[in-house]
């Protein structure tokens, strides 16, 4: 064990990856001699050399198509997108190629890559630096979607994507990168996709969030821990394929259900789960399932503050539903 | 970027770049083999047999000649128009009918419209109907294939409209900044869709574009097998001794429809496309055979009977195989299917136990 960083652990787990296995290769914007523009890739090319940590020229799809080519050759590219918030010129690239090329070839071409990148706000980023864009993704069959929100599962789960057999988009909680640290198994240390953890046992009310969120969600069943009500708290870790038994479990045991993501509300990730349990829960429920996301507005830059879900919103979120039934 | 390049590999290709005669004479039956399939495919779809086509007339020399030039271990990475391509690579006459009636003995399972085949045995990669993003693929494959010390290049296959995509500035910029073993194989059959080649761009040819991205473009006269072969061939052995990529833009002339829902009568002209069609590549190459005493009339018809009986027999077994699996819609999305998947399966399941097939 040790005690590192969410971007350390990031680090580490390409490090061991690269270490164990000569087909990973990583490939991005200023990941190589600049170690990344959040450090996340730092020592790795001196390490591993310039063929297989590789700086790019400026073009999205043209890093994830590249990889796309390497995967199918055999390889395990891990490419970088700099920031989420400009995934979007490789957008054909991921949806019309990467989560489509084993489907579309009757299993003859398996496209399996890991497509890292920072995502959310919190870091004074502005509309293009602080985006939430995981429902996109999450919205297109053959892709799978997994977020961390401490450093021990950053490794585990980027080392389980890393060996995966599917396409995974690897998002990365910028603003806890270095605000969140914690002890991090040595080694091949494995996180299992597609299980979602209860991080917080609680019985009257289940509060679900994923990534950054993960941490005011338990600063708000903290704060209600000493008058308020039992609050469980349940990091979703992987958003697609989602863990439907353990959320259902975590909804039929407390009966009220709290969503909260800082993605804009409608469409979001969050009615995926209210639909869920309206579909397969609703006569275990006590009230009407809320959420606490961001606005349906552009990310704000100067009232960035005022966008992001807080413990106290949640809380007011919280006290609202009990209060309903 | 001398990092990232890798010793010259060996083994370029014969050193006079010219096929044997005999070679050019079984590349001429390929040839007539993609004419006569393309003219029956068109057929099969008029009549409703198929649901779609996309004819490839005019493209045979280009296609074949530069499939010729390759290696076996090469590997394709086409559109959606490359059955010229596909059968000089040795992909047998029936996967591909197959796959135009997406029935049980298609490889890929009914999961795509006729044209967008891939087999992996023959490193021929699944083509998607995007255009442009296989160009990328190409460049990545190139630079892994590079990786791993494997003395092969990749090729891309793509028309004059694509060269305006995204990704065709994104992949040669990449392979120009990394010396990718790859070849950009441009057909410029002059119409994207109905959009002529001049309002595509600006610029004078589209092998020029090479230049910005630091390696060398050649326009080739597409309609010539042997022109085509020696430019695929000189760029490949350039490839290999770690001379990075080449734009081979091979000018040519779609003598039909873009696709079967197409209607080129709405935008050109009759004369341009008689002025083409007397500069049909297929009858050039048996010219050219006959003069060199390779080929005689009586040896053409049977190898013109030959293709139409190989195609007969493959359209006809192919009728009577059953389709499709209606199960098999939820399968290789995923490695495996995940617990929402199988969920979405029984409800299927149990929808068609209860009241059949829902009318194709």
């Amino acid at each position: 064990m040790t005690e590192l960083t969410l971007v350390q652990a990031i680090n580490r787990g390409l490090q061991q990856a690269m270490h164990d296995d000569a087909d990973v290769v990583m490939l991005g914007e200023d990941i190589g001699l600049n170690g990344g523009v959040f450090r996340a890739t730092d020592g790795l090319q001196k390490e591993f050399g310039a063929e297989r940590v590789i700086d790019t020229p400026l073009s999205e799809t043209g890093i994830v198509g590249t990889a796309v080519g390497m995967a199918l050759y055999g390889l395990k590219p891990v490419p970088e997108i700099q920031f989420q918030d400009f995934i979007y010129p490789a957008f054909d690239q991921i949806v019309s190629e990467v989560a489509k090329f084993r489907y579309r070839s009757g299993g003859q071409y398996p496209c399996h890559l890991v497509i890292r990148s920072p995502y959310g706000g919190g870091v004074k980023g502005g509309l293009y630096h602080s985006q939430s864009a995981e429902a996109y993704f999450a919205h297109t069959a053959g892709l799978k979607v997994v977020i961390p929100s401490t450093p021990a599962d950053a490794k585990g789960l980027l080392l389980s994507s890393i060996y995966d057999e599917d396409p995974v988009l690897f998002f990365e909680p910028k603003r806890i990168y270095r605000a969140v640290s914690g002890e991090v198994p040595d080694g091949d240390h494995r996180v299992p996709l597609g299980v979602a953890k209860v991080v917080r046992e609680g019985t009257d009310l289940s509060l679900f969030a994923y990534g950054a969120m993960v941490h005011p969600a338990l600063q708000a069943a903290e704060t209600l821990a000493s008058d308020g009500p039992s609050v469980e708290v349940v990091d979703l870790r992987t958003l697609s394929p989602l863990d439907e038994k353990a959320v259902l479990a975590s909804v039929e045991k407390t009966g009220r259900a709290v969503i909260v993501h800082e993605a804009p509300r409608f469409c979001g990730y969050g009615a995926e789960l209210a639909a869920l349990f309206a579909e397969k829960a609703l006569f275990s429920l006590k009230a009407p399932v809320a959420r606490v996301t961001g606005y349906d507005t552009p990310f704000p830059y100067a009232l960035e503050h005022l966008y992001l879900p807080n413990a106290a919103r949640i809380v007011a979120a919280v006290r609202t539903t009990m209060a309903a039934g | 970027m001398a990092e990232a390049r890798a010793a010259p590999a060996e083994a370029p290709v014969a050193a006079n770049e010219e096929p044997p005669l005999s070679d050019v004479l079984s590349a001429y039956r390929t040839m007539v083999i993609a004419r006569v399939m393309d003219e029956r495919c068109l057929t099969l779809q008029r009549q409703g047999r198929i649901g779609f086509y996309v004819p490839m007339q005019g493209q045979e020399a280009a296609q074949v000649g530069c499939a010729w030039a390759l290696a076996e271990e090469d590997w394709i990475f086409p559109a959606y128009r490359e059955l010229g391509v596909a059968l000089a690579r040795g992909i047998p006459i029936p996967l591909l009918i197959n796959q135009f009636f997406g029935n049980s003995g298609d490889e890929i399972k009914g999961r795509q419209m006729p044209n967008h085949y891939g087999y992996r045995r023959f490193r021929f990669v699944t083509a998607s109907s995007p255009v442009g993003t296989q160009i990328s693929h190409a460049v990545g494959a190139a630079m892994a294939a590079r990786l791993r010390k494997d003395p092969i290049v990749t090729v891309s296959f793509f028309g004059d409209g694509t060269t305006s995509s995204n990704d065709f500035h994104a992949a040669l910029n990449f392979a120009g900044v990394f010396q990718a073993p790859s070849i950009f194989f441009c057909q410029n059959n002059q119409w994207a869709i109905s959009l002529p080649r001049e309002k595509q761009t600006r610029s004078a040819t589209l092998a020029e574009k090479a230049a910005a991205y630091g390696f060398p473009g050649v326009v080739v006269d597409g309609m010539d097998f042997r022109a085509v072969y020696r430019a695929v061939a000189e760029a490949r052995t350039r490839a290999l001794a770690g001379g990075g990529p080449t734009l081979i833009e091979a000018q040519v002339y779609r003598l039909g429809p873009h696709s079967t829902s197409d209607d080129p009568r709405r935008y050109r002209s009759d004369a341009e496309l008689a002025e083409w069609r007397d500069r049909d590549p297929v009858a050039r190459l048996k010219q050219e055979l006959h003069e060199a005493g390779a080929l005689t009339e009586e040896n053409d018809r049977a190898i013109w009977e030959a293709a139409k009986e190989e195609i007969a027999r493959a359209v006809e077994a192919a009728e009577k195989l059953p389709s499709v699996d209606p199960l098999s819609i939820f399968d290789d999305v995923y490695a495996q299917r995940t617990p929402s998947l199988e969920e979405q399966r029984a409800g299927l399941q149990r929808e068609l136990a209860a009241g059949g097939e829902p009318k194709r």
